[in-house]
Parts: C-alpha cells; structure tokens; sequence
C-alpha cells in the first residue's frame, strides 16, 4: 500500500496497456499497441517518433481528448477511461493544460481573456501571484490587452504556455508546440517549458519530431508502430538523431 | 463549370434546404391563395347556378337604392301571364333577407355572410322538398330549412321566436323542415324561414298583396333572352326583368369581386413573406460566395470569365428557385385545398368544387419564386465576380470591406422611403395615397437594412451585456457581433414583420386611446345600446324599448338612432333618424352653425357644415332623398350643425322611418339624471332588451371597447398572416448560426479541448442567437412605432388625436423574440455540442 502510494504521489499520468484501434474491418488501423507509461511529476518528457508511430494518438489518449480501446489511463488520481463526456470536459479544464501547434487562441479574445480562459469557464478566480509569474516569466504583459491578429506566430504561442500554466494542470500537454514558428521563437518556447518544469515543477509532455527540440526534455521516449521502442533519459540532439535513424531503420525493414 | 456548379450545391445541402425553404414559402402562400380562391370561386359559381336552374325569367321591381328594389304588385303577374311564351301561370314569391331566428341560447342564430331569407311557402316544388311536417298553414306557422333546424338545434312543433324586418320579436310555431335537392341542408350556408304568403308580405316587405319577385317559365323554344326583351317591354321600364343566366352571372360577379379582394390580402401577406425571404436568400449566397473565395478566385486563374463566374452564382440560384418553386407550388395547392374545406365547413354547407390548379397559380408560385431568388443572389454573384484570382494564394480571406458605401446608400433609401411615407400620408396624393404608402414603407425597410450593420455592433454589445455574466454568454455576445453584415441582415428580416405588426398595433391602440379620449371629454351619453354587425342587414331592437327606457327611474333623456342608406339629390349617403334630435344634441354636445337643432318636424333634417358645404345647402334648403322604400321625399333642411369628431352626415325626421329598409332602431343613447345607479339603469335596460337579442347595453367605455375589439380581431388576423413572415425570418436566424458553427468549428473545438462543457457550448450559441433575435425585435419595434405613430398624426384631421404606444404588446414581442431566438438556436447548438474535439483541432 505505502509503495502505491508513494508511486501515485510520484505520478502525475500514467497509461497502462493502452491499446487504440480505429475503425473496423478492412479499414482497421491499431494506432497504439499495449502501450504502457509513467510521467512523474516535475518531469519533461518529449515522445518522438515518425508519421504514424502513434504519438499523436497517445497523447490525446493520455490527455482525455479520445478515448482508449483497452487499457486505462490516469491522470493524477483520476482514471480517465469510462469517464463520460462531462468528466472528462471537467478533468481537461481542471488537470491538463494544452499547447497545440496551431489555433491556439480565440480571435475574438484578448491575449489576458485567452489566458484566463480555463479558470474563466470554470468559474474561478485566478492567483494572482501565480498569474504574474506566468506572465513574466512569458515576458506578455505589455501585449495583454492585443488580440491574437495582432501578435506574432511567437507571441501567441507565448501565450498558449500562459494558458496552460496558469491553472496549475496536473500535466501540461504540448503538441508539435514550435512546429509553426522559427527558430528563434521556438527556442524561446522550449526555453519556458523548460523553466515551468525546473523553477516550479510542473509535468510537461510534448509531441515532436525535431530533435533539436526533443533535446530540451528530461527524458524521451521513441514510439515506433504504435510500441514504445526506445527511452533515453538525459538527451542529447545528436544521441536522439541517432536513434531516429535506427528506429526508421528497423520500422522501414519490417 | 455547370458540374463544378452542380457539386458545391450538393455539398452545402443543409443551408440551400433553409434559405430555398423560405422560398418555399412565399411560393406556397402565393400558390394556395389562388388555389383557395379559385376553388371557392368555382363553388359559388355553381351555386349561383344552382339556384337560378329553375328560373328562365325574373321580374323585380325597379332599383330604388343601391341593391333595394321596389316590390312587385300580384297584379304584375297577370300582366306577365299575358305575354307570349311565357309558360304556366308565373310564381310571384317573397324572399328578403332579414329574417333571424333566435336559438335556444337566448342569440340570434347568424350566418357567415350567408342571408337569413325570409320567405313566402309556396308548396313543396322541385327546388324544396319536405323532410318532416308540412308547409306552413296559419298566419303563426312557420317552416325552416334544414340547414337551420340543425344549426339551432330546431324540431318539428317547437315554438321559435323570429325577429323580421318589419317585426320585432314574435314567436311562431315550427310545423315543416325542408331541405334542397340531392339531399342537400341548404344551397350554400343560407337560413330560411318560410311564413304563409300574407304573413311573409307584412312581416318582409311591410306591405300585403305585393311580392318581392316573379319568377317565369319560358314555354318550349321560346329562348330566355327573347322572352326577357318581350315581358320588359310589356312592364315598362318601372321593373327589372332579367334571365337566369344574368342573375347568376350578377352573383357570381359580385362574390368574384370580394374573394379577389380576399385574394389581394394574401397575396399581400406572401409579398411580405418573401420580401423577408429575399433578405435570407441574399445572406446565403453572400456567406456561401464568401466561403468560396478561394474556389472561385481559383477558378478565376484558371481561366473562367468574370461572366462564368456570375453564371455559376446564377445558376446555383436559378436551381434552388426552380426546385423550391416547385414544393411550393405543391405545398400550396395541398394548403389551398385545406383552406377551401375548412371554409366551406365554416359557412356551412357551401358544396365544394373539385380543387383544379389554375394557370395564374403555377405562373404566380414560379414567376415570384425563382423571380425572387434569383434577384437575391445577384448581388453575391457580381461580388463573386470581383474576387481577383490573386485571393486564391492568400491565407486569410479578404477583411471586413468598411460600412460606408452601405451606411451612406442606407442612410439615401431611408430618406427616400421616409419622404414617399411622408408624401403618401400628409399629401394630397389622392388615390395614388396607398401605393405611395406602401412604397414608401418598403423602401424604408430597405434603407433601415441597410443601416444595421452600422448599429449592429454597439447596439447587440449592449444587448449582449445582459448575458454577458457568464463565459458562454460572454462568447455568445462577442460572436453575435463579429460580422455586422450578417448580424445586421438576419436580424433586419426579423425587423420586417415584427414592425408591421407594431405599426398595426400602434394604430390600433392609438385609435382606441382617441374614442377614450374622445368619449370621455365630449360625449354625456352614459349608455348605448348598440349591437356587433355581422351581416348585411345592422342588428335592430323593438322600438318600444326608446319609450320604455325613458320611463326609467334616474334616466334623463333618450335618442334612438335608425340607419338607412339612401340617396340626396341621387347621390348615395348614409341617413339616420333620430328619434330625439334635442336629446342627441345634448348628449353629443352638436351646436348648431345655422338654422336650429330643436325637435325635427316632418320632411325636415338637419345636416353637418363639411356636407352642407359640400352639397352647397343653407338652413331653409330642400332637398330630395329617396329612402330604401316608397317614393322620394321632399325634405326641408332645418339646422345644420358644426363640425365635431363624433357625429357627421344626414339626420331627418322620424316620419320618414316606415320607407327605411329595416324601420328599427339600430342604436340609442341614454344619459342618465346626476347621482342616479348607472349600473341599476343598466340592468333595467337590459331587461328591457330581454326581446331584442341583437344588441346589448353597454356604458360608453364598454361601447369604445367593443368598437376597438372589431379593431383587435383585425388585428389578430394580421398577426396571424405575418406569423409566416417571422417563421422565415427564424430560418434565417438558423440558417446564420449553423454558418457560425460551421464557421467556427476548430474555435468551438478548442473551447471544448480546454475544458468546455457541452452545454456551455450550447449556451453560448444560444446567447449569439437569443442577441441577433432581440436586436432585429428592437429595431422591428422602433421602426414600427414610428411607422404606426406617423400613420395616427396622417389620422388626425379624423379626430384621432391621441398617440399610444402599445407597451404590454411590446414586451411580449421582445420577450417572444427571445423565445424565437432560443427555438433557433437549438439545431445549431446542438451541432455545436457535438463537435468532435479531436477532428475539430487537427490539422495535419
């Protein structure tokens, strides 16, 4: 029990033998095959892989954004699967935090609204000394009052981290979060994912194929044909360069 | 490019199914009023036929008034017998109409337009047959037809009080039912009742030994119109001898002419619907040629012409008229043939024609169905055509074009409109008054649609603040306002029947403001007696009721009023006598400008200054009037008295009564001495009305009120009409929320993937449409108001002088539009729950 415990503590997402297969039949497709996966908290974990390895598919699994074929699922304490349409609305607002690749933010919002959004519809109220770290540590808070047409591509994704920070999720979720911007802009991007990790301990996922940005995590986790095929902790560009190439490798020669 | 066309129809189903539902609409209303009126056209028309089948010549007195005919001595009848070609010995008969039967419930028994005859038993004959009993045989017997023994629950010897025209309340006893042929109640809805012959001449025609008709046989080969020529001549020229034929054809034309009247409302009312449906068929095209600016700039640089272009616009929308014209058009005869039963099931037993389609429906439901399309989607197809094939390349679609083209081509037709309104009701446009008017308002509509988008964004920020308390709300609001246009245009549909309603609606609450007004501070009348009108004849009362009431204790004076429409130097006026001119006088505080207003006596009147002026007459003038009855008279102007707001035309001496169609008193004031019960006199003049179920007594505010409820069931009716205006203005407000749906997919996507509730989302779609609704009723209200205002301040030389807004109705059309945009919004929103995140937010 106390072991439970302490791995549950230490756990911020878990998915255990998750399986996803869409449609049926001839158009069968198994997207994720007995995948199974600890995030502990405080941790940055990238997954990598090719097109169709299933990354994408895990974390909107993991994210309560779609729903397991078989396995289960959790987020902090909470078990995801079998949870109903309203649960898992309640448990994204409240436990997760997104960062897309694109169209991340309401037009018709300001840059504040938008980031306040989440505790906005769950009706509470924000902390405000949280609040002005995550602006500051974004560095927005002369764009607060601009709408999203009147940001640059960097700026807006500054401003989807803010958003998912904010509400202190359980996990953070971010999906090919600089595949949209320059190099500059997407470094500053990983460099406050990072932070949000090493200064306050959140919980961060990201969905990459650039290992340049991968390289920014504490570990990665190499997911090929729907299995995860390889971890590395500690990474670097050229070490996870490396394993890319032998996963095509070995994915290609099947 | 026709098949590339054709393609994107197919791949927007949803939205051409509701803007060509509008379409559907108008075209339905416009075929189904033809097919109604054709169809009931056709009933009367065999009808009419029916009823003359058996007569080949008739023979009436000579027209004395409008429609009153003189009666035909029973001598007439030998002189008729002597003719060559005339068969038989001819049928002299008695048939008028204003004979009512009073029901078990105390009321006269009333028909919807049908005559209440009374007539004349003439033996059982081809055209009425027995079912029960036997004809009437003494001078208290009475038969019935069919139709009416059913509808007052009537049998065989019953005793059954029978007001006539010359009669007030008598009771008579039933001995015979009789019906028509091919088992038929009645000939078309019609009461009768028949009296023996003498009983017949005094009770309709106030006078025995006369008849009210002859009807002639012709004998074999002897055609119609010759025997007609050859009896006229033999009478000379103090009768009217008409065939069968013409008298058919007389009625026919004369219910022609009020069904097409009938028509010309409905007709009116589709106009309405599909000028809002213009306004839905404009927006679609636009919103679709906007989401297809990348497809058609793409197709610019590939090579099509500006003129393809406008083509595939044009095509899209010829189809979409055509196929909805079509239902329509369908759905109309479907809805006319309903209408038409439901009709003749009203007038009670009108035997229906088959429903036949006419021409005028089918071109009426095409011409104006792909007409009105077509006209609506051009706009869309020359902006279509402008779309440079540089849009192709570009991202982002072309941004908000700026609203001073609009606003200033609005602020234009506004005034256009406001000055043809102006023109057509302060000027003296003379006939042209009407079209004036209605030009006016509708190029008003167009102007003031063209306004909204510039109102749009402040006005729906501030309605959206009400709902603004909640995040859904929030987004609700801020989405109701990002496209002006759109929001302006489909709330300007909205706006199009709610002010027709308000303006009828100020109208009427301002015209009933005013007779308060008006009876409050000028007439001293405390009770009137006075009944609803609902056929040709007025409701009269027994005479001795005038005398009688006076008797009362606490009443001070009484003038009864007897209505007759007869001619003054041989024009036709209205002329009532009053049977205490003194008392009138008093009661409606009338002065006299020349002459005197005391006591009438005989051969004398008094008449208003406008009419005097008019007809060139001074106190001391004669004129001379013929009444509905008799020969003409030589009356002696005696007074003539000031312009007032309550009382105008002829009033002469009450000698002249017996020549008046019906010699009863169609209404009596009463004023009662100070400090007397008012409602104690009033239960003593209703006993005294005991025997006279036609009208009632009623205080002066009561009065007014019952003259205003002729008014509201008006205009319950418009309301009803212009229900189909509002309907399509719904569909549009649907139609423009599914767009924002589907416009808004990966944003509602997003909002769900951080955490929005399904409902939620579907409030806040519901907010968006609950704001374009209560704005387009804003605006419905304000220009109704100021439509209906302008109308009453054209009515103010009528002595309507008083403006009332009619607030209770308001409310509940505002709160009703909040409703309607609640109803709308529930496809949409529900669309909108159920967007699936994950497909919304991808994007690969």
């Amino acid at each position: 029990m106390t072991a439970t415990t302490a791995t549950t503590t230490r756990v911020a997402a878990r998915a255990s033998e998750v399986w996803k297969v869409y449609g049926s039949g001839e158009a069968r497709v198994t997207a994720l095959r007995g995948v199974s996966l600890e995030l502990l908290r405080g941790q940055y974990t990238a997954v990598m892989g090719p097109s169709g390895s299933g990354k994408s598919t895990l974390m909107h699994c993991m994210a309560g954004l779609d729903a397991v074929t078989r396995g289960d699922v959790y987020i902090g304490q909470t078990r995801l699967t079998g949870l109903s349409d309203a649960g898992l609305t309640r448990l994204r607002r409240d436990q997760v935090g997104f960062v897309f690749q694109q169209f991340n933010l309401l037009p018709t919002l300001s840059a504040k609204e938008n980031i306040l959004l989440p505790l906005a519809i769950a009706g509470r109220k924000p902390d405000k000394p949280w609040y002005d770290t995550v602006i500051d540590t974004v560095g927005l808070r002369d764009r607060l009052s601009h709408r999203p047409s009147e940001l640059s591509g960097g700026q807006q994704q500054r401003v989807a981290c803010a958003r998912a920070l904010v509400s202190r999720p359980e996990v953070v979720f971010a999906d090919e979060p600089t595949g949209n911007l320059d190099s500059r802009s997407g470094a500053d991007i990983l460099g406050f994912l990072r932070r949000s990790v090493t200064d306050f301990g959140q919980t961060v996922v990201m969905v990459t194929h650039d290992a340049n940005a991968a390289s920014y995590a504490d570990r990665v986790i190499f997911l090929g044909d729907g299995r995860i095929v390889h971890e590395m902790a500690g990474p670097t560009p050229d070490a996870i360069l490396d394993t890319l190439k032998k996963i095509d490798l070995s994915v290609g020669g099947e | 490019m026709l098949r590339a066309t054709l393609k994107s129809l197919l791949s927007r189903k949803l939205r051409l199914v509701l803007s060509g539902m509008a379409v559907v609409l108008g075209a339905m209303f416009v075929s189904g009023a033809f097919v109604l009126t054709d169809t009931i056209g056709r009933s009367f028309d065999s009808l009419f036929s029916n009823a003359y089948a058996n007569v080949d010549v008739q023979v009436t007195g000579h027209e004395v008034t409008e429609g009153q005919q003189a009666t035909v001595p029973a001598s007439v009848a030998d002189q008729i017998t002597a003719v060559p070609g005339v068969a038989g010995q001819p049928t002299p008969q008695v048939l008028v109409d204003g004979a009512r039967v009073i029901g078990h419930d105390g009321k006269a028994v009333t028909t919807f337009g049908a005559p209440r005859y009374g007539r004349d038993w003439a033996g059982e004959k081809d055209q009425v047959q027995l079912r029960e009993g036997h004809g009437p045989q003494a001078d208290n017997e009475i038969a019935v037809n069919a139709g009416l023994a059913k509808t007052a629950n009537l049998h065989v010897g019953d005793q059954v009080p029978v007001l006539t025209v010359f009669e007030p309340k008598k009771t008579y006893k039933l001995v015979g039912i009789f019906g028509r042929p091919g088992g038929r109640d009645s000939l078309g809805g019609e009461t009768e009742v028949d009296f023996t012959t003498p009983v017949a001449q005094r009770v309709m025609l106030g006078q025995t030994g006369v008849y009210s008709d002859i009807n002639v046989k012709a004998a074999a080969g002897v055609p119609d119109d010759a025997l007609r020529a050859r009896i006229a001549t033999a009478l000379g020229s103090s009768y009217q001898v008409k065939t069968g034929k013409q008298l058919a054809d007389e009625n026919k034309s004369s219910i022609q002419s009020g069904l097409s009247f009938f028509n010309d409302i409905l007709l009116g009312f589709a106009a309405v619907a599909l000028f809002v449906g213009t306004f839905l068929i404009l927006n679609t095209f636009s919103i679709i040629v906007a989401q297809r600016t990348r497809e058609l700039a793409m197709m610019r640089s590939l090579g099509s012409s500006r003129r393809q272009v406008i083509g595939s616009v044009m095509i899209e929308a010829l189809l979409i008229g055509v196929v909805a014209s079509l239902v329509g058009l369908g759905l109309g005869i479907g809805v006319g043939a309903v209408l038409a039963a439901l009709f003749g099931g009203f007038v009670g037993g009108l035997q229906l024609a088959g429903i036949a389609v006419p021409l005028s429906a089918v071109i009426g439901a095409l011409a104006v169905g792909i007409g009105i399309t077509m006209l609506a989607a051009l706009m869309p197809a020359i902006r279509a055509s402008r779309i440079p094939p540089v849009a192709a390349l570009q991202e982002v679609a072309t941004a908000d074009r700026p609203l001073t083209r609009v606003t200033v081509s609005g602020a234009v037709t506004t005034a256009i409109g406001v000055g043809l309104l102006g023109w057509g009701l302060f000027g003296r446009a003379g006939s042209g008054t009407l079209w004036l008017v209605l030009a006016g308002v509708l190029v008003s509509f167009i102007g003031v649609a063209l306004l909204t988008p510039l109102v749009a964004r402040p006005v729906v920020a501030l309605i959206g603040s009400l709902f603004a308390w909640s995040v859904p709300g929030k987004l609700g609001r801020i989405n109701s306002g990002r496209n002006p246009r759109r929001t302006a245009i489909t709330a300007a549909a909205l706006m199009v029947g709610l002010a027709l309603i308000t303006g009828f609606n100020v109208v009427v609450s301002s015209v009933s403001a005013s007779l308060h007004h008006l009876g409050d501070t000028q007439v001293k009348a405390d009770l009137i007696i006075s009944g609803q009108q609902s056929a040709e004849l007025p409701p009269t009362f027994d005479p001795a009721v005038l005398e009688k009431s006076k008797q009362l204790p606490g009443v001070r004076e009484v003038a009864g009023g007897y209505l007759d429409i007869g001619k003054v130097n041989g024009k036709a006026e209205g002329i009532a006598a009053v049977s205490d001119l003194p008392a009138l006088a008093d009661m409606f505080p009338l002065t006299a400008k020349e002459g005197t207003l005391a006591a009438l006596g005989d051969n004398q009147a008094v008449l208003d200054e406008d009419e005097a002026k008019t007809l060139g007459l001074h106190a001391g003038s004669t004129v001379t009037i013929q009444l509905s009855r008799g020969q003409p008279h030589t009356v002696k102007v005696v007074g003539i008295y000031a312009k007032n707001d309550v009382f105008n035309g002829w009033m002469v001496a009450t000698n002249l009564i017996p020549d008046f169609r019906v010699p009863q008193p169609a209404q009596a004031f009463i004023r009662l001495q100070n400090q007397s019960d008012l409602a104690a006199v009033k239960a003593s003049v209703a006993r005294l009305l005991a025997d006279s179920p036609e009208v009632n007594v009623t205080d002066r505010s009561g009065f007014i009120d019952q003259q205003v409820s002729q008014l509201n069931s008006v205009l319950t009716f418009i309301q009803i009409l212009l229900a189909l205006a509002i309907l399509i203005a719904i569909l549009g407000i649907v139609n423009t929320l599914a767009l924002s749906v589907l416009e808004r997919t990966r944003e509602l996507g997003l909002l769900r993937a951080i955490g929005l509730r399904r409902a939620q989302a579907m409030r806040m779609v519901t907010v968006e449409a609950v704001v374009i609704s209560i704005f387009g009723a804003l605006l419905g209200l304000i220009v109704g108001s100021g439509l209906g205002v302008a109308v009453v301040r054209a009515l103010r030389d009528q002595g309507f002088t008083n403006v009332a807004l009619p607030w209770n109705q308001m409310v509940v059309y505002l709160v009703l539009a909040g409703v309607v945009g609640v109803v709308a919004a529930i496809l949409p929103s529900v669309r909108a729950a159920r967007i699936n995140v994950l497909e919304a937010i991808a994007y690969e």
